[in-house]
């Protein structure tokens, strides 16, 4: 069952091996993704440097880039408004970039909830909380439909009422009010309720990134699974747990690529593996990778992440 | 998820059906919560809060308005604002003035509706003088200067269309009984609802005018009231051809000449 290493901190092996910043580079390159697009809107309102105007639903770069959300887009759509083609274009851009490289890459890159949650998920862990309600991996589906139902029966954008994505990066450029409210609930939830509760489970925007780039080009590779020593530190980091399992348990004839639509390609994984099982690569590298050989500690392992 | 095959058992299949009836029954509530708040917000705009010009009718606004702020940025007045939560009463995120505070400049190229990159400021509006943000009311007739019968008229002179959409109506002041009263009258069809005379009104605290939606500030002109001196009224003038009555005998007119003779006369009466 568990081993010494399994029970010793999430990435103290890769440290010790890698180094620290070797074992935080994509944490480190992510926080600064996060704050860089951020950034670039703040540099208006704080500066005067109107590079970037508007906010992560709608924004004008350098007065021609044109760039809107869209699932924003396609509530008003299913809401009966069809928009100018500014807002199609800017859509059609975002839509195609992040099909491209990974639908969740937002979630993990750019929108500014997520150190959020990461934050509540290292307190959540800090204090041994219990993981708490785990809805069922579809729950973010049935979000989605919801959300596209409640548009086109009130005939309104109607996420962009409760969203806490937009709610804080709105408020962080244009002025808070009570919006914080929003952001605390989620930071609550998932400090207290429900263990990675919002962006894992419910949040419907990533639920509609995820099917955009369900067919994306960048992934995240197993490929080196044959080293793999079941330190389980790859599943402790990654806020999808369950995406990790079949490229990295997978047999000879297995993928070894993460396909799942739920894999943020945040590269926490990459990270933390002192035996650089994973890396990044495109959906169509066909690098031979040999499963692990089964030892019975490998089954045992499995079932407890079954179990998990 | 789960790496081995295993045959589907009825436990499964009970546990999955459940298991997405919790799921859809969870969300649902959730989607009627959302509904519940979508459908409040198109009647919570209130009635200070003005939209900027060539905004949608509100129902359609919110389908449209995707509360990116690029409107706000490019009003070189910074007149407008996006509503904050809890703060502002218009629908968190989308964008708004106050007239008394900042009213509408009424900007020539109207940056804001070329701003708007999904049409919830229409882009068929070109000329600014079509915009219809709201409807200026002279709400408080009690206080009022020229109402009152002095001259203030600060709200006609900053109007932009000045003349046409307020003009000053003389009437005769019966309180000091040899003095007009210019009575400053907003005219809707030429009204904007930029809101400067709003702005301008040199009352304390609250304007005597006041800009309103037209939702509030307008009535429906009754259909079935003809205004003769507008139009011909058909069911007058078209169908029905009555006999004119002229005086004169035969008529029943007894007080001009020629008319109907009395049954009698009283006595010493000189008749007519």
């Amino acid at each position: 069952m568990s081993s010494i290493k399994t029970r010793s901190p999430v990435g103290t092996e890769a440290i010790a091996v890698k180094g620290w910043i070797m074992a935080h580079r994509f944490l480190i390159l992510r926080r600064v993704s996060q704050a860089f697009f951020l950034s670039l809107f703040l540099i208006g309102p704080w500066f005067g440097l109107w590079w970037v105007k508007g906010n992560l639903s709608g924004s004008m770069t350098l007065g021609i880039l044109p760039l809107t959300d869209p699932f924003i887009t396609l509530q008003s759509l299913v809401a009966g408004h069809w928009p100018e083609l500014t807002a199609l274009i800017g859509a059609l851009i975002v839509g195609v970039t992040y099909a491209l490289i990974g639908g969740r890459v937002y979630c993990a890159w750019v929108c500014p909830i997520n150190p959020v949650t990461d934050a509540a998920h290292w307190l959540h862990e800090k204090l041994g909380m219990p993981k708490g309600w785990q809805p069922k991996p579809r729950t973010r589906y049935y979000m989605l439909g919801m959300v596209l139902a409640v548009s086109a029966a009130t005939g309104t954008i109607a996420w962009e009422i409760v969203n806490p994505i937009s709610m804080l990066h709105r408020g962080l450029i244009f002025g808070m009010g009570f919006a914080w409210a929003f952001v605390l609930g989620v930071f609550v939830m998932d400090f207290v309720l429900a263990r990675r509760g919002w962006c894992g489970h419910l949040c419907p925007v990533g639920a509609f990134y995820g099917l955009l780039g369900s067919k994306s080009l960048l992934r995240v590779t197993a490929d080196k699974r044959a080293a793999c020593d079941d330190c389980m530190d790859c599943f402790a980091v990654c806020p999808e747990m369950h995406v990790i399992t079949p490229a990295l348990r997978g047999a000879d004839d297995d993928t070894p690529l993460i396909l799942s639509p739920d894999c943020t390609n945040c590269g926490r994984c990459i990270d933390v593996c002192s035996v650089d099982v994973f890396r990044f690569t495109h959906r169509f590298d066909k690098t031979p990778s040999p499963g692990r050989v089964r030892t019975p500690s490998s089954t045992s392992a499995q079932k407890a992440n079954k179990a998990a | 998820m789960s790496a081995a095959k295993r045959t589907v058992t009825p436990m499964d299949r009970r546990r999955f059906l459940q298991d997405t009836a919790r799921g859809v029954a969870g969300c649902a509530l959730a989607g009627m919560g959302l509904g519940w708040m979508a459908t409040s917000q198109v009647r919570a705009l209130p009635a200070q809060a003005l939209r900027p010009p060539g905004a949608l009718p509100e129902e359609d606004f919110l389908a449209a308005c995707i509360r990116c702020g690029l409107c706000v940025r490019d009003c070189p007045y910074d007149t407008l604002s996006l509503a904050e939560l809890g703060v502002d009463a218009p629908a968190t995120g989308t964008p708004f003035f106050t007239a008394r505070d900042v009213p509408c400049e009424m900007c020539d190229d109207i940056p804001c509706v070329v701003a708007c990159p999904t049409g919830a400021l229409d882009h068929g509006l070109d000329r600014i003088d079509d915009a219809r943000m709201g409807v200026a009311v002279l709400i408080d007739q009690e206080r009022c200067l020229n109402a009152l019968g002095l001259r203030c008229d600060v709200c006609y002179r900053v109007c932009p269309i000045i003349d046409e959409a307020i003009t000053l109506e003389q009437s005769h002041n019966a309180r000091s009984g040899h003095h007009a009263i210019f009575m400053p009258t907003v005219h809707a069809d030429k009204c904007t609802g930029c809101g400067k005379c709003e702005k301008s009104c040199v009352l304390p605290g609250e304007a005597a005018i006041k800009v309103l939606p037209h939702r509030i500030a307008l009535a429906e002109a009754a259909e079935h009231y003809k205004l003769g001196w507008e139009e011909n009224n058909p069911l007058v003038d078209e169908l029905i051809d009555l006999p004119d009555r002229l005086p004169g005998p035969g008529t029943d007119n007894l007080s001009s000449p020629g008319g109907f003779e009395p049954a009698f006369k009283l006595p010493g009466g000189s008749g007519q």
